[in-house]
């Protein structure tokens, strides 16, 4: 049974690092953009939701609406001010920027909150949970975290092949020059598409604030869940980024199982797997 | 003779320290069809570059109905009314043929076309609006191109070697069907290599060569061996 257990666990924390790969799979769909940055911003995010919670004393998920349009708010303003600056044909530019990026709010975010762990409550829904047939407990924060997650990427799925933003995002993802042509501004478009990013970002950093205890460090490490994610799924894919993050989250909570100090380096087994068998990953949609 | 909608002066175009255009002036009238052609490299697609944004210049070099365009953005000039089919067609390849179609019209500007229209115009489109816009025929995505040029409703349209990489009988048919597409009021500039293609549906013709317009005139006005000469430098 506490296999069975152990898997479930790790498909509903799958949901989370979806929730981290999804912006950066976003991102490196329409500008061919990779933030280096991008964990540090979700912890950035838990930090936000931390300060919202304390001082206006709301409860974590309340925070979420304030949380997510600063941030979507803050990749519009990162995106026009600063990044678009970088893009062009060498790749090296965005890393470099993106990399400063990083130690500039890992440094900030130590400045002002200190290196002390922090954790946000979520109060009685962080114990409750739910029996399922063949005794297992399934709390239901985890549950909650996963529904959120298979919505959010269905949201996106949905703004990218059914709206007019999403037409406007594979257009110039295709080729910039003639989705110009078409009245499409390619800094305002890279600007929605890093608002998007880190409105989702908002929302994954909130959810990690409460499931785990965060400090200005562990951003990084986010990003590599992020990464492995978006990658074992296939790069382009947001439903197989989703599923990236469940053999992520599953492979995890197997090798905690056998060993509790073999939880990461089952995860990043799993993911040095699939590169080798499948380099491109399991259901890519970019070449 | 009316003022010219889009004009360009000494015009000036450089890729980097690679200068391609040197001192082009053109000039383009109410429903006029001008034909520039000339050989590979005479700058055609600069020239074209230039006058879409895509190739940003000097604010003076390139006037729309009075107003220096010369450096706005590609954008912006779209919104004036100002379309290309691009060379090669360029269709985005993740887009259904409907997408692409919609994508041209989402500048917003009211007139003739609209979806229904180029249907109407390229029945097949129709059929296969569905289905990815790069898996046509060659010669149905440029007629997804040249629709999505129209369905912006431009005061101009730019062709950029539409004929090139087309079965000669595709090739006739669109010349056949350029008289219905540049409607009223609508001007045209066409880029060619084919001279007798390019000269045959055109009211003026500009012959480029290494960057500067080596000839100007009538098509009636203008003899073969003067063309040729024009063209290939000799």
């Amino acid at each position: 049974m506490d296999w069975v257990n152990a898997i479930v666990q790790g498909i509903l924390l799958g949901g989370l690092y979806a929730l981290f790969a999804a912006g950066l799979s976003l991102i490196f769909g329409v500008m061919r953009l990779v933030n280096i940055a991008h964990g540090d911003f979700i912890v950035l995010a838990a930090f936000l939701g931390l300060t919202i919670t304390s001082t206006l004393g709301l409860s974590p998920l309340v925070a979420l609406a304030l949380v997510v349009p600063v941030m979507a708010a803050i990749g519009y303003v990162l995106q026009r001010g600063i990044l678009n600056r970088t893009l062009g044909e060498d790749i090296l530019p965005p890393l470099m920027v993106t990399f400063g990026l990083s130690v500039i709010i890992q440094n900030g975010l130590l400045e002002i909150y200190s290196a002390d762990p922090q954790k946000m409550s979520a109060g009685s829904l962080e114990t409750a949970s739910l029996s399922l047939p063949g005794d297992l407990n399934v709390g239901v924060l985890p549950i909650l975290m996963f529904v959120v997650a298979v919505a959010v990427i269905a949201g996106l799925q949905w703004i990218f092949y059914r709206s007019s933003l999403g037409r406007a995002f594979r257009a110039v993802s295709d080729n910039q020059d003639i989705a110009q042509l078409m009245g499409l501004n390619k800094a305002h478009v890279f600007g929605m598409a890093m608002a998007l990013s880190l409105a989702v970002v908002g929302i994954a950093g909130v959810f990690l604030g409460i499931r785990t205890s965060f400090d200005p460090s562990i951003g990084p490490g986010r990003l590599i869940f992020g990464f492995e994610a978006v990658i074992i799924g296939g790069l382009g894919n947001l439903w197989g980024t989703l599923v990236g993050g469940i053999i992520l989250g599953v492979s995890q909570n197997i090798g905690a199982q056998i060993n509790p100090g073999w939880q990461l380096l089952a995860g990043h087994l799993a993911f040095l797997f699939v590169l080798a068998v499948r380099p491109r990953g399991l259901f890519p949609r970019i070449d | 003779m009316a003022d010219a909608v889009l004009s360009t002066r000494s015009l000036e175009a450089c890729y980097g320290d690679f200068q391609a255009l040197f001192g082009v002036s053109i000039d383009v009238y109410p429903e006029d069809v001008i034909a520039i052609i000339g050989a590979n490299g005479a700058g055609k697609t600069t020239l074209m570059r230039s006058i879409t944004g895509l190739l940003v210049n000097k604010p003076q070099m390139v006037t729309w109905k009075g107003q220096a365009i010369g450096a706005l953005r590609a954008d912006q000039i779209a919104r004036l009314g100002i379309a290309m089919v691009p060379e090669g067609r360029q269709l985005f390849q993740s887009l259904s043929v409907e997408e692409n179609l919609i994508i041209g019209g989402q500048v917003g500007r009211k007139g003739a076309w609209s979806l229904g229209k180029v249907y109407e115009l390229f029945p097949v489109l129709k059929e296969r609006r569905n289905v990815p816009a790069t898996s046509l025929s060659g010669g149905q995505q440029q007629m997804v191109s040249i629709g999505r040029a129209l369905m912006s409703n431009p005061d101009i349209l730019l062709f950029d070697e539409i004929s090139l990489g087309l079965a000669p009988i595709i090739i006739k048919s669109i010349y056949e069907a350029l008289p219905t597409i540049i409607g009223e009021g609508m001007s045209a500039i066409i880029v060619e290599q084919d001279i007798v293609k390019a000269v045959s549906v055109s009211s003026r013709v500009y012959c480029l060569q290494e960057g500067r317009v080596s000839l100007e005139g009538r098509p009636q006005d203008l003899t073969r061996d003067a063309i040729s000469a024009a063209y290939f430098g000799v």
